[in-house]
């Protein structure tokens, strides 16, 4: 089963910029998927203020720390 | 609070997700150059944050900065050049602003975007970073022996290697984790690419009396023969730790990074991946990272005193030495016995017994660790 969406807007002018840069320099397949990567990214450097990563990276690593019996 | 990375955050330059498989997919259609191991584990030191400010290989301007000035252009103290070599031949047709593909033994590693190409210096290289135009020094050797060109600019890590020692290579993040869960604020960092004797273990205690945890770190990766092979320097603490340290203040890990041997230079660049694995301190010990008669025995403690900004603390821990009036391990700023007590462990004279198959005696090296080493037909690097 797929990800609950939600549609949002943005000014054409501004859609018409990241598509223009996908084209020039790769990296994501969609507008959709670069906007989702740069908001990830702003919602983590806020998450990472006061530790230097955030919550759900803390969990998987504690997963992996503890299978290498370091926890 | 463990310490903040260089630079103010922990560089993760590890692709992810649908990123990744984009990358991956272009990838397969770029220009691609092979890089070495040694490369390969410098492209994941800066993917996981153990190199970070760094995002990728050197610029000129701050390949420059790092030679002349020990810092990055933004200041940021930086004393080994990390670059990337390559052939005329082998980026024919690649130019700046160019994505290329690097792989090692023929599979994608990474993507890097090529910002800079540029030609160096490898002699003056050698003078500012080893001290030395000598061949005979074997990070000038190997320096002398890279290709003609450099290419600077960042990577991303698509497929990373499988670690030699899986077990336990941790990275700076996990490695923060771990002191946050065990409540450590104070951590001491010991960077080795030797089997332990007494004197190490003697170093380590003595710091780590006074901070929350040890970090034992010992690289693994290239280093010149006759050093102990990595399988070895793993065992061996293996079976040190078992015996003789308390597990609740002991964290052993292996670093995968290549040595170059050069001696204060290397120092600096030691403490600072430390700090990036969230070290506080850090154990700076007789000729740091030295070969040879290369560099003077405690010059790499100099050098720290230029770095006040650096963000770990070096601790500076003389050569230890056995001293029959006293009875234990000490060192000559808290021994008052002449020389005719001391009993220095030479790692020379310690090898040579090991060549021979010879077990060293207790006051050298614990029984347990003698016997493991000594189970290996050939613990050295040929």
């Amino acid at each position: 089963m797929g990800e609950e969406t939600v549609s949002i807007e943005i000014s054409k002018e501004l859609y018409e910029k990241v598509k223009k840069y996908i084209e020039e320099n790769g990296g994501f397949s969609s507008v959709r998927e670069f906007v989702e990567f740069v908001i990830n990214e702003v919602l983590s450097t806020e998450e990472e203020a006061g530790t230097g990563y955030t919550k759900e990276e803390e969990e998987k690593v504690k997963e992996r720390l503890r299978s290498l019996g370091y926890l | 609070m463990v310490s903040k990375p260089h630079g103010g955050r922990l560089v993760n330059r590890v692709a992810k997700g649908r990123r990744r498989e984009a990358l991956l997919e272009e990838a397969k259609e770029l220009h691609s150059i092979e890089v070495t191991k040694n490369t390969a584990s410098d492209i994941h030191n800066i993917a996981y944050g153990a190199y970070s400010p760094l995002q990728g290989f050197l610029l000129r301007e701050d390949y420059e900065h790092v030679l002349y000035d020990m810092r990055l252009s933004d200041d940021t103290p930086w004393t080994i050049p990390i670059v990337l070599d390559v052939r005329k031949d082998e980026i024919q047709g690649v130019k700046e602003g160019d994505d290329v593909a690097l792989t090692h033994e023929g599979q994608i590693l990474a993507v890097m975007k090529v910002e800079e190409i540029y030609e160096w210096d490898k002699k003056e290289f050698a003078r500012h970073v080893f001290k030395t135009e000598d061949p005979n020094h074997p990070g000038v050797a190997r320096t002398y022996a890279r290709k003609e060109l450099l290419i600077g600019g960042p990577i991303d890590l698509l497929n990373p290697l499988k670690h030699p020692f899986d077990r336990y290579a941790l990275t700076p993040l996990e490695t923060r984790v771990l002191f946050k869960e065990k409540g450590w604020r104070t951590i001491v960092a010991f960077q080795t690419r030797n089997v332990p004797h007494l004197g190490h273990e003697y170093v380590q205690k003595a710091a780590l009396t006074f901070v929350d945890g040890l970090l034992i770190h010992p690289l693994v990766g290239w280093k010149k023969p006759g050093d102990f092979k990595d399988e070895v320097i793993v065992a061996a603490y293996e079976a040190l730790i078992k015996h003789y340290y308390p597990k609740d203040s002991v964290v052993f890990s292996v670093l995968w990074m290549q040595m170059r041997y050069a001696g204060p230079r290397e120092a600096i660049h030691h403490a600072i991946v430390r700090k990036n694995f969230g070290c506080t301190h850090f154990i700076v010990g007789r000729d740091h990272a030295g070969v040879g008669n290369y560099y003077g025995p405690y010059e790499a403690w100099d050098l720290f005193n230029e770095f006040p900004d650096l963000g770990i603390t070096p601790l500076f821990i003389r050569e230890s030495f056995y001293c029959k009036k006293c009875g234990g391990m000490v060192n000559a700023k808290i021994c008052p016995h002449s020389d005719e007590f001391r009993v220095r462990i030479s790692g020379t004279k310690l090898r040579k017994m090991i060549r021979n198959k010879e077990k060293p005696p207790e006051y050298m090296m614990r029984p347990e660790v003698a016997e493991v080493v000594l189970s290996f037909d050939n613990p050295f690097v040929t």
